[in-house]
């Protein structure tokens, strides 16, 4: 296990270096001049040949790279144009938490009921209640994520006023923006389960649950479900992956300070550094996360580790 | 032939278990008659889609339901009907009273939990034992089965062990809460020869250790003889013959048994030329032959064969066999209707 | 049955490697088959018996080349599969076919019948166009199904007709060695009975010769002219049918001939019990392999290798074991 463990760890390297590549290339792949957007459309000519040799763009495009590569190990992802600040000061200041937080938060909205759907379905196999759970993760699904929003803050903030419009603080702020990013996942994660379950279900060693003796409650939970989890783990750990782009849209809707909208600022601002570091923290993040989940896998499921 | 309700552990009286699908319903098991007797032995033979294991799931009202009902008949176990319990008293039989042996100890057993809180699950359900008493009951239950070390494999997934071992790990569990009635499906079906021995050979030790009354379902002729004092031969959810395992292998009767005995082919014995088959195949279930179900492969067959099912008769040597031979309407048959060379 | 030996296995070693560590290097090797030789003379049918994991179907891949031996020759009418081209293999498997355990699975469930068997024709292009369906008729007939029912789906048909489909496509190139590997292992005892004496009467007609791999001893004793024994990779034993059957000289083999439980309840037989398991083939004992289960082993066993040695006063009958020499002296 601890091998594996050594390996998988050294198997995001590769990823990495690619991430990292992606980020620093997009600086020069952007059409026209970065120094040139950069300084902004009144600039003069000195005052882009300044810009350029300040981002350093005047160096060969491999001595760039692993300076960038050696600055972002050491936190300094340069300087936003836009706020002069560190651009690591920017993201790790309060936005990196706070689109974390919203995303653990959506995840664990999505686990939870995108679990008991999934239960209740595959236990009740074509009754009522499976038919339209399995309807409404459907709907879950193909919902676009902002007119969820929208219709979200209409019907509960507009209309009955239970829950406020906009912004981040308290636990209200937290309701509606999680919803509105959970929701998809959990019609993936219930539609994942109920296939799972029902395959578990048919196995043999669940007839043998039941020859022993083992009640029902017991048989689904302790036999069923262990198994059927292993590949809804998988799902749980994209998922999280595309929650994170759900938050740039999910936070534009809802107003929340978090990284998605600095993503957004950042890119009308043409504000480069701000722009590249804020992708690379979220790449990073979602090796991290598959990672973690990867691992996971390997805990629950012990046959994959005879090897 | 005389026995007293006390010599037998279980009594199935016509039994009729059929599945339900959109094409239709499916007769598995049709009409069985059977019965074990106290610390005997009671085989079910018969190729696929004869019913046997059905049979036995019905026993123990395994069956997945709705697709599959026991529609009629009784089983009597030491005086009560099964058929008639509730889920849950059901549930306290199960693993306790009558346990089961699955063929296929790959898949029987739970992937994600140890062999010994597999075993120990069942002892402490119905043994109310508390964790630390089950486990090291689990432990001796894993070295009366054989198992080396069983400390230490009782802590294993079985993914760690061989199929070899996985079915001892079974038979430890169905054996933890000292069951009256075994029933074991193929239970060395798919085990190699080796291992099918030694499996084979502990069944029977253990049996005559606890007095454990058995019944075991399998397709192999060859494991019948070597492990039954009964032989209940199925075909298409009926009991064709049923009789001593000595009268099965020396004097069978069924046309039936005699062909399935005659198209093994053995292992101590030389066949010169081809060997002798049973013509055509096994009838479509949706659509059984009217009269016997065996009527269109059986090179005796008669008209009587075609339209009228045949009973369970007992002959002059107490052997039970579904055939009109045996019967005095043969005489006034005329000659065989399946004409083959 | 002639002696012109048709398929030459030589010193074939299959070796599939392991691989682990953090940078998933090679760490070892699975020994599948392990340096076994033997002869097939044409019109012969040849078993190869043991239990699972003892490179019997192994053998059988290796020498259709279904999976690239590791080291060693197969000659087929004398000339090394081995070293042929990709292309060139192709064109060989015309005469050299094979016959698998689940015929469900080895056939496209998407083709009917005749569409199965017409592609195996038209790779080979053994039979031109206008003819083929024709043949495929003719081939149907040959193995017991009716031409009304080739525009069929596999999945029409049951298990035995199958295995029916397979082994007509096996013939449709007009081969000249079949490996059926493990053909009727899957089939209802009445079914594998036709199905056996079809393999019988198809090897008559078309002058076949068979690889025939199973673990069923009763089937092999019926089908075999010639039987080899494999445990863990190596071959223990080599005989003619009779030899092997009636004076079984292997510890292994007398092991496994009386595991079977005998239909015969007239002669109950004392049989002989193994202990333990098969050991991995992935570090097998130093020895004889066989040694931490025989029960006549001595120290002999576990230092030094046996090789194949006659011992036929007659017939035909190799076995690898240290007693034999002891036997001798």
């Amino acid at each position: 296990m601890f091998l594996y463990i050594v390996r998988r760890i050294f198997q995001t390297i590769p990823v990495m270096i690619g991430v990292t590549l992606a980020v620093f290339l997009m600086m020069h792949l952007i059409p026209g001049d970065a120094a040139k957007i950069m300084a902004g459309e009144n600039a003069n000519p000195e005052q882009v040949e300044q810009m350029r040799e300040n981002l350093g763009l005047n160096d060969p495009l491999y001595e760039q790279y692993f300076r960038f590569i050696g600055n972002a190990a050491t936190g300094d992802l340069g300087n936003s144009i836009r706020t002069s600040r560190p651009v690591t000061q920017e993201i790790f200041d309060s936005r990196f938490w706070i689109t974390v937080q919203l995303a653990i938060i959506g995840t664990a909205l999505a686990v939870l009921f995108g679990l008991i759907a999934g239960i209740i379905s595959a236990t009740r196999k074509y009754s009522f209640a499976d038919v339209s759970l399995m309807v409404i993760a459907l709907f879950g699904l193909s919902m676009p994520n902002f007119w969820l929003g929208i219709m979200l803050i209409y019907l509960f903030s507009v209309n009955l006023g239970w829950l406020p419009v906009a912004g981040w603080g308290t636990w209200e702020h937290m309701i509606l923006p999680a919803i509105t990013l959970g929701t998809a996942g959990a019609a993936i994660i219930a539609r994942m389960t109920r296939s799972s379950m029902l395959e578990v279900l048919d196995q043999d060693y669940i007839r043998t649950a039941y020859a022993k003796g083992v009640g029902d409650k017991l048989v689904i939970y302790k036999h069923g479900l262990r198994n059927a989890l292993i590949p809804v783990v998988t799902v749980v750990g994209l998922q999280f992956g595309s929650l994170l782009g759900g938050a740039v849209v999910t936070e534009t809707v809802f107003a929340v300070n978090g990284l998605g909208r600095l993503i957004i600022d950042s890119i009308r601002a043409h504000d480069f550094p701000m722009v590249q570091g804020t992708i690379l923290v979220c790449a990073v993040l979602f090796v991290v996360v598959n990672t973690i989940v990867d691992i996971s896998y390997r805990l629950l499921n012990k046959r994959v580790d005879l090897n | 032939m005389n026995l007293t309700k006390e010599d037998k552990i279980l009594e199935v009286k016509n039994l009729c278990t059929s599945f339900f699908t959109d094409e239709g319903e499916v007769k598995a098991v049709d009409g069985v008659d059977l019965s074990i007797e106290k610390g005997k032995t009671l085989g079910i033979v018969g190729e696929s889609g004869s019913g046997k294991s059905i049979t036995s799931l019905s026993i123990l009202r395994l069956l997945q339901e709705p697709a599959g009902r026991i529609k009629e008949g009784e089983v009597i176990f030491k005086g009560e009907d099964l058929v008639k319990k509730t889920k849950k008293q059901m549930r306290e039989i199960r693993g306790n009273n009558i346990s089961m042996i699955f063929q296929e100890p790959m898949t029987s057993l739970n992937p994600t939990l140890t062999c010994g809180e597999q075993i120990a699950e069942s002892i402490r359900i119905h043994q109310k034992l508390n964790k630390k008493k089950a486990w090291a009951k689990a432990v001796d239950m894993l070295k009366l089965v054989g198992i080396p070390s069983p400390e230490k494999r009782a802590k294993q997934y079985p993914f760690e062990l061989s199929g070899g071992m996985r079915q001892r790990v079974m038979i430890a569990i169905s054996l933890a809460c000292n069951p009256e009635l075994l029933i074991a499906d193929e239970p060395t079906t798919a085990l190699d020869v080796t291992i099918q021995a030694q499996i084979l050979e502990l069944i029977k030790n253990l049996q005559k250790e606890l007095g454990t009354s058995l019944m075991i379902i399998t397709h192999d002729l060859g494991v019948v003889a070597e492990m039954c004092d009964k032989v209940a031969v199925m075909y298409c959810g009926k009991v064709v013959e049923y009789a001593d395992v000595k009268t099965i292998f020396t004097n069978p009767k069924h046309p039936y048994t005699i062909g399935l005995l005659n198209s093994v082919p053995k292992h101590d014995e030389d066949v010169e030329g081809d060997l002798s088959i049973i013509p055509g195949s096994v009838p479509n279930p949706f659509h059984l032959p009217e009269g016997c179900r065996f009527a269109p492969r059986c090179p005796h067959a008669k008209e009587i064969c075609l339209t009228k099912l045949p009973h369970l008769e007992e002959t002059f040597d107490g052997d039970k066999v579904r055939c009109w031979i045996h019967s005095e309407e043969w005489e006034k048959q005329g000659k065989a209707v399946n004409a083959h060379e | 049955m002639s002696n012109q030996a048709l398929l030459e296995v030589k010193e074939l070693k299959q070796y599939f490697p392991i691989k682990g560590g953090v940078f998933g290097r090679t760490v070892n090797h699975v020994k599948a088959v392990d340096d076994i030789s033997f002869t097939v003379n044409e019109g012969e049918t040849v078993s190869i018996v043991g239990e699972s994991g003892c490179g019997k179907s192994t053998t059988g891949r290796a020498i259709l080349r279904l999976d690239n031996p590791y080291s060693g020759n197969v000659l087929f009418e004398g000339e090394d599969l081995i070293s042929l081209s990709k292309a060139q293999m192709r064109k060989k498997r015309k005469d050299l076919q094979i016959i698998f355990q689940d015929p469900y699975a080895s056939l496209n469930p998407r083709q009917t019948v005749s569409q199965i068997l017409e592609e195996a024709m038209e790779i080979q292009s053994v039979v031109p166009r206008k003819d083929r369906r024709k043949k495929i008729q003719e081939l149907l007939e040959t193995v017991g199904i009716g031409a009304h029912q080739m525009d069929r789906y596999p999945h029409e048909f049951s298990g035995g007709q199958r295995q029916r489909i397979g082994i007509a496509r096996a013939l449709s190139v007009n081969p000249k060695l079949i490996v059926c590997d493990e053909a009727v292992s899957a089939l209802d005892v009445s079914i594998q009975a036709q199905v056996l004496n079809l393999l019988k009467d198809l090897q008559r007609q078309f002058k076949l010769t068979y690889l025939f791999i199973s673990h069923d001893l009763g089937v092999v004793r019926h089908i075999s002219d010639r039987i080899i024994v494999m445990y863990l990779g190596k071959i223990v034993e080599i005989a003619d049918k009779k030899a092997l059957f009636d004076d079984p000289k292997h510890p292994y083999t007398q092991a496994l001939l009386s595991a079977i439980p005998s239909t015969n309840i007239a002669e109950k037989k004392e049989r002989i019990i193994l202990k333990g398991d098969v050991p991995s083939p992935i570090d097998p004992p130093v020895g004889c392999r066989f040694h931490t289960r025989c029960p006549y082993a001595f120290e002999r066993c576990a230092v030094e290798e046996p090789k194949l040695m006659n011992v036929g006063n007659g017939g035909f009958q190799q076995v690898a074991c240290h007693l034999m020499d002891e036997q001798a002296k």
